[in-house]
């Protein structure tokens, strides 16, 4: 049995290791050796500037609109996408105690899945269509429910550019957490509810005090996976927006400046400092995101 | 009594949501099948007869096609690679004792914590150095590459919820560790090989980032990238039908799938997110 066990290990993980460590591990730590250097790509020319990078980052026009677009992402998409999610989720799971779930149950979460599955790229190019001021969806719908005067070049006014990407994110998250958050209801005990009932609770105090704390667990983690969403938005704001990043950086997210630093004016020294920051920003956003709900969960338990 | 008024306020709600989710998609495959000068005149009218030139010409001018086909090669490339790495490099973590096993696994999954974007510049001159920006095999490297931290946390878990005794029979059967791995333990885990396979299939298959960046060469553009390139330049902006029909091209495989094996791309995509 042990014959051969060190060859094999070897052997096995010699292969994954190798690719892991040349293009994931490496790339990580240059990054931030990078982030300290000039580096304009041409080698023998990186020249040590100790923090230069990054306090150019705080008079960068570009980096600062980016950074207030991915804070109000970042208030906005998680908050709004757990809500409707938990929201559609308790109403499909309704009612369980006499059948499974609300009728037609199972084509609502077949439907509602089906963005998950598309492409930010198609996400982007569909919804730049839905926007297009004359012959798209959005004003189309508007027209016909004789709200014409609502209608407007979405992704052209600094107001709404930002809503209009803002939109598209939800639109394309809501029906995964819906399934996400509708099966761990489903795991709730059968005879908890029942008591919850028989106690007269009505729909809105069980939901609090009985749904909420069991699938407390599952917010929690959809918080940290749609905070990281809401930290990049790239290829939506790279395809869908005028500029892109526009108009007057209405839409700039972190992601857009860095790609643009580095591989539009070759400011790789300077590009590698942004994804630095964007990297503590993320360390400390898990980190405050799991604290702060996991207080929330002894409060409410 | 209050609960019948308000139900068939709840099921309008329902109803709404999939309305919204719908619609865009209903619209882009009928856009696709209309005239630009149908297109231009309403987004509701339904196209006289339907035109499904702009399918054929999406395919062959636009390239779609060959976009289809280059994501093919570069998806299928790197899941079979990475599934292969990625589940035996789990299995060794999982099942066998080593110096470093920990140190190891931590390395790997703490891939998982890092944005991309963190890695681009430097990817970008690794991958430069390599001679390999724009070619099937280096896309085909870093896709698996990146995909490899989740796969190993994942089937990681995985091979240690396997009983034991039933590799050790294998090994008294004078089984080899390879053979063990490949004849009797990879079988075990096909419920979370399919999974993680799924899993990296839609993450693979959506990838828009790492090709943006690579994979300069507009012959070798994948789907993603293609569609978005199409979108931006000014060219195609002319042709509304034709951008419609490649955009319902791009989406339809992954439709069909979905309609096809829903439950488990569902289920295989909620596991992957609480794990």
């Amino acid at each position: 049995m042990r014959h051969g066990r060190t060859r094999f290990l070897i052997g096995a993980l010699t292969a994954p290791l190798l690719l892991y460590g040349v293009f994931v591990a490496s790339p990580y730590v240059q990054a931030f050796y990078l982030a300290f250097t000039d580096w304009n790509g041409l080698s023998g020319q990186a020249r040590n500037v100790g923090f230069d990078n990054f306090t150019s980052l705080w008079s960068d026009t570009a980096f600062l609109a980016a950074l207030r677009n991915n804070g109000l992402m970042l208030l906005v998409v998680p908050v709004a996408t757990i809500a409707l999610a938990l929201f559609f989720a308790a109403m499909l799971t309704m009612g369980r105690a006499a059948t499974s779930g609300v009728r037609g149950s199972g084509v609502y979460r077949i439907v509602y899945f089906f963005p998950q599955l598309l492409s930010v790229a198609i996400l982007g190019v569909l919804f730049q269509f839905v926007y297009t001021p004359k012959n798209g969806l959005l004003n189309g719908v508007l027209e016909a429910l004789g709200l014409g005067g609502l209608a407007r070049a979405w992704l052209a006014e600094p107001a709404w550019a930002l809503p209009a990407v803002i939109a598209v994110m939800i639109w394309a998250a809501v029906g995964f957490y819906v399934v996400l958050f509708a099966a761990a209801m489903e795991s709730i005990p059968r005879d908890v509810l029942e008591a919850a009932r028989l106690d007269g609770a009505g729909r809105a105090a069980t939901f609090r005090r009985i749904t909420l704390p069991f699938v407390w667990d599952t917010v929690q983690v959809a918080y940290v996976y749609l905070g990281i969403l809401a930290l990049d938005g790239f290829a939506l704001v790279q395809i869908m927006t005028v500029g892109p990043g526009g108009p007057d950086n209405a839409t700039e997210v972190i992601g857009l400046t860095l790609y643009r630093s580095a591989f539009t004016y070759g400011e790789f020294g300077y590009a590698s400092a942004m994804g630095v920051t964007l990297f503590f920003i993320t360390l400390a956003l898990t980190a405050l995101a799991l604290r702060a709900t996991r207080r929330e969960r002894v409060e409410s338990a | 009594m209050r609960r019948h008024a308000t139900e068939p306020l709840l099921h309008l709600a329902l109803l709404a949501w999939a309305a919204l989710v719908t619609l865009p998609l209903a619209w882009a495959v009928l856009s696709s099948l209309k005239t630009d000068a149908e297109i231009f005149a309403s987004p509701w009218t339904i196209p006289g007869q339907l035109h499904w030139e702009n399918w054929a010409r999406a395919w062959q001018e636009a390239s779609i096609g060959r976009y289809l086909l280059n994501t093919l090669i570069v998806v299928g490339g790197a899941l079979a690679l990475v599934m292969l790495l990625g589940s035996l490099t789990a299995y060794c973590l999982a099942r066998y004792e080593f110096p470093g096993n920990r140190l190891v696994y931590y390395a790997l999954v703490a891939g998982m914590l890092f944005p991309v974007f963190l890695a681009l510049v430097p990817l970008f001159f690794v991958v430069d150095r390599l001679g390999m920006l724009g070619t099937y095999h280096g896309l085909i490297l870093v896709y698996a590459a990146y995909a490899l931290p989740f796969t190993v946390f994942f089937l990681h878990a995985f091979f240690r919820s396997l009983p034991t005794a039933v590799a050790e029979a294998a090994f008294l059967d004078g089984c080899s560790h390879a053979s063990a791995f490949f004849k009797v333990m990879l079988p075990m885990a096909r419920p979370g090989m399919v999974s993680v396979g799924i899993f990296n299939f839609l993450g693979l298959w959506n990838q828009y980032l790492l090709p943006l960046v690579l994979n300069p060469d507009p012959d070798r553009y994948v789907l993603a990238q293609g569609l978005a390139a199409l979108a931006v330049s000014q060219g195609y902006r002319s042709d509304f039908s034709g951008l419609f029909a490649g955009l319902v091209i791009a989406i339809l495989p992954v439709l069909v799938a979905y309609v096809l094996f829903q439950r488990q791309i569902r289920s295989g995509l909620t596991a992957g997110a609480v794990r």
